[in-house]
């Protein structure tokens, strides 16, 4: 099959060249093929060189101290803060607050707006192919409150069943949070078209963004969204850091979520006074060198561009599915390649995931096997468990090839009898 | 690579996984205990029949999972039929990991583990009204 002859829209082997570990050996004569990207990426030196430089030479707590280390922490700091917000196209850097992730973003929405304004019989709505990231926090919010959740179903192609939204979508629907991108099916979610009749309702938006925003231009405004999180470790940032986009006014009337230093204006001994945006929901010491590390991630991905990191992953993806559908017996989950982003996930016919992870793991490719953080979706396919392969712009189409050659392996040591 | 000793998919690991002893149902157990890894979705349910003397008569396992936990029960059971309940309970979690002999990581060790764990419970989990006729729904 002649595929090389693609013009590719990025050049993945001198991209690789920036990522050291893509260089290693995992087992003797055994080159890392890394296909566990929505799991967590891996970062460039770029990034690798910012934390060591902050480290050496800038770092001290940031908003504090008046002394000349202090200042170079807090506008390297507020610097990343800058970068995300025009990353995203927020209004204003008052909307980026930096969490420690995709999980404490929406568990400070949960709590804080959540516990603000939901009642009796409101109604939650998720779907059924959300990370138990998003799940949880809102059933934790419906024991407290008493609001009761509803869940978009799927198609068994693993589509979200649009034409049952407008029935779901009330006027006692009070939020939808929903993921743009499965992190299991690599569903990309039509977000905007939800948000534009949940609005309609008088409902909230959460867009849980951790699958989207690493891979594919993301514009706050342009979606109208009302919050939006991910995670700086899925987009060659550092573990530890995230971000809460929220809209203006509805960040100015919650409550604060964690208290603390930084998030206060003032205290006294009979109560306190918080502080403004975004200092209000950065209780404590931030993630200091892991947003300084995002910032130079997010200049990195500016390079690189987001419109050619999403069709080139899209080709990969287009591949995958070509290669693992010609390995007898595997069973794609999810709908065809141009619904995806570049996650592929499958089962393989007599043989459980773990041990696929396993056999593959021996020829040095790195996927991810088991429920994936998603209980309800892998119950709703009638499966227990399932493998993923899931990508970034420094995979290569040859890495592909490999994965495909690796599963036909792993059939043969289960079908030698 | 792994050494032969070592090969997790070995011949006898394999053969225990797609010709399992005595998976099914016991029509007479009088111990019966189910449980599952939620990380990995592995299940076993072990079901015995336990005499007076406190001897295991017959012994089965039902299961569904990675070919570690399901090969690990086949010959956990296998071992176990004919053994008094006291030997199972002086069968530790070591003896499963020599049983099963292939070198494991800690996360594969919990597949291998999960049977051991519901056989040790399983001989503590009288069915409630005597004898059952055959197993329960899995959930």
């Amino acid at each position: 099959m002649s595929t090389i002859d693609v013009v590719l829209p990025l050049d993945p082997d001198a991209l690789r060249a920036d990522f050291p570990i893509l260089a290693r050996e995992i087992y003797p004569g055994v080159p890392l093929v890394y296909l566990d990207n929505a799991a967590t990426t891996q970062r460039p030196r770029q990034v690798i060189q910012t934390i060591v430089d902050v480290y050496e030479q800038q770092y001290a707590n940031v908003h504090r101290g008046i002394h000349w280390l202090s200042d170079q922490s807090t506008d390297l700091f507020e610097e990343a803060r800058e970068k995300v917000r025009a990353f995203i196209n927020a209004a204003t850097r008052e909307q980026v607050i930096f969490t420690n992730g995709t999980t404490e973003g929406i568990n400070l929405v949960a709590r804080s707006w959540g516990d603000a304004n939901l009642r009796t019989d409101d109604e939650i709505l998720l779907t059924e192919m959300e990370h138990h990231s998003n799940v949880v926090p809102w059933q934790q919010l419906a024991e407290r409150s008493g609001a009761v959740l509803r869940y978009i179903p799927l198609t068994d192609d693993g589509l979200l069943r649009m034409d049952l939204l407008p029935e779901l979508l009330t006027e006692r629907t009070k939020i939808v949070a929903v993921a743009a991108i499965s992190n299991v099916l690599g569903t990309i979610n039509p977000v905007a078209e939800i948000i534009r009749q949940a609005h309609a309702v008088g409902a909230l938006v959460l867009v849980d963004a951790a699958q989207s925003v690493p891979h594919m231009t993301t514009d706050v405004q342009a979606l109208d969204v009302d919050f939006l999180v991910f995670s700086g470790h899925k987009m060659l940032g550092p573990s530890g850091v995230g971000i809460l986009y929220g809209r203006l006014e509805l960040l100015e009337a919650m409550p604060p979520f964690l208290g603390g230093g930084s998030m206060i204006r003032r205290v006294k001994l009979e109560g306190f006074e918080p502080a403004d945006l975004p200092a209000k929901f950065e209780a404590g010491t931030p993630p200091i060198v892991s947003a300084i590390g995002l910032g130079t991630a997010i200049d990195y991905l500016q390079q690189v561009g987001l419109p050619a990191i999403h069709e080139y992953e899209r080709l990969l993806t287009v591949r995958a599915h070509q290669v693992l559908e010609s390995v007898g017996g595997v069973h794609l989950l999810g709908p065809a390649p141009e619904h995806k982003g570049g996650i592929v996930s499958f089962t393989l016919e007599g043989i459980h995931a773990h041990d696929i992870a396993q056999l593959l793991d021996r020829q040095g490719i790195a996927v991810r096997a088991g429920h994936h953080c998603a209980m309800p979706l892998h119950k709703r396919l009638g499966i227990s468990a399932s493998a993923r392969a899931s990508f970034y712009f420094y995979n290569t189409l040859a890495e592909v090839e490999h994965l495909g050659q690796a599963l036909a392996e792993a059939k043969r040591i289960f079908r030698k009898k | 690579m792994p050494q032969p000793e070592d090969e997790l998919y070995q011949e006898r690991i394999l053969e225990h996984y797609e010709e399992p002893f005595h998976r099914g149902h016991c029509a007479r157990a009088t111990h019966v205990d189910e449980d599952d890894n939620p990380l990995c979705g592995d299940v076993v349910r072990v079901e015995l029949a336990i005499d007076p003397s406190g001897r295991i008569g017959e012994a089965y396992f039902d299961g569904d999972g990675c070919c570690i936990s399901q090969a690990a029960a086949s010959m956990l059971i296998e071992q176990m039929e004919g053994k008094t309940v006291d030997d199972v309970k002086k069968f530790h979690a070591q003896d499963m990991l020599d049983l099963f002999g292939a070198k494991l990581t800690p996360n594969r060790q919990k597949c291998c583990l999960l049977s051991w764990r519901v056989l040790q419970k399983a001989v503590h989990s009288p069915v409630a009204d005597g004898p059952a006729s055959n197993g329960k729904e899995s959930p």
